[in-house]
């Protein structure tokens, strides 16, 4: 059990989690805007994360939080 | 369950004022992270710039100073030659420490300061609007060189890792990038090298960053991590220049 938290208010959408999940298990969300006016984040295929932390090692707002 | 990623503590809460995509807070992080992981934190302080990263003190859990542009290096000496046994990092950009402040980066160099200074190039100014810096590539279009830099006319872009790796007094010196996760390791482990160089007392320590400024390049965060792959690597080599 793995399991990927954003806090999505610290969250600016620049997507360089996305861009280093080898899984996809990370977008960005098309509909959804935060307090910051940006669309975040979000965990779209949370089984499919093998807990490497890339997202969270990139995420330059420490967004990214990662349980296993 | 187990966290097994976390925000350190060594970070305060405050959001960072970046741009998106920046790589001022991944950079933040890890210097975090590595003083908690070497236990200083009780002793250790910093020297924010001028630049982007000015605000640096509002983000990290230790005792700061803020100096005046290019000043921190001279700044830190004081602090550490006061305090030996604390442990002292400055945090400069390319206009702060390649710009204004060489000649201070260099001559803490040359007394072998028992300092650590983490050194972000993005080859541009970024805090005033996007200007052309010592460490702009040849070709590479700013406000200021709207045409791309001339090397006739601006020189060709600074290495200062490897001119520092040139001192005697520098003990560790290298130089990374932010563009991939292996890079992001390896950029972790150099920053906790330089800082037990310091514990060590070995002399000066800095890791050079190559790192994006997706605002100032007129790219998206992706784009601009290719871009720094593609143009700034093969200018600025990565590696460990010097290691005592």
């Amino acid at each position: 059990m793995i399991k990927v938290t954003i806090y999505e208010d610290q969250c600016k959408g620049c997507g360089l989690c996305v861009r280093a999940c080898p899984k996809a298990v990370l977008a960005i969300s098309k509909t959804h805007l935060n307090t910051k006016g940006y669309y975040p984040v979000e965990v779209v295929d949370q089984d499919a994360c093998i807990a490497c932390t890339s997202c969270a090692r990139t995420c330059p707002d420490v967004a990214i939080e990662i349980e296993k | 369950m187990a966290t097994i990623f976390k925000r350190t503590s060594v970070l305060t809460n405050a959001p960072f004022h970046y741009c998106p995509g920046c790589g001022h807070g991944i950079v933040h992080r890890m210097v975090a992270e590595v003083i908690e992981e070497l236990g200083i934190r009780e002793k250790t302080a910093g020297v924010a710039p001028v630049g982007c990263a000015v605000f640096a003190y509002n983000y990290f859990d230790v005792d700061m100073y803020e100096a005046a542009h290019g000043r921190a290096p001279a700044v830190a000496t004081g602090y550490k030659r006061v305090h030996p046994e604390n442990v002292c990092f400055t945090y400069q950009g390319d206009g702060d420490l390649a710009s204004i402040g060489t000649a201070e980066i260099v001559h803490a160099a040359h007394r072998g300061e028992k300092i650590t200074t983490i050194f972000i190039n993005n080859a541009i100014y970024g805090m005033t609007g996007g200007q052309m810096a010592p460490t702009t590539l040849v070709g590479q279009k700013t406000t200021t060189s709207p045409l791309g830099r001339d090397k006739d006319h601006c020189g060709e872009p600074i290495r200062m890792a490897e001119m520092l790796a040139t001192i005697n007094g520098s003990a560790f010196i290298a130089r990374t990038a932010l563009n991939n996760t292996a890079n992001l390791v390896k950029t972790k482990a150099a920053i906790k090298k330089a800082f037990q160089a310091q514990l060590d007392g070995k002399g000066f320590s800095m890791v050079e960053i190559l790192s994006p400024c997706p605002t100032n390049w007129g790219k998206s965060p992706a784009e601009a991590m290719d871009w720094l792959a593609e143009n700034m690597i093969p200018y600025y080599p990565l590696g460990i220049m010097k290691e005592v």
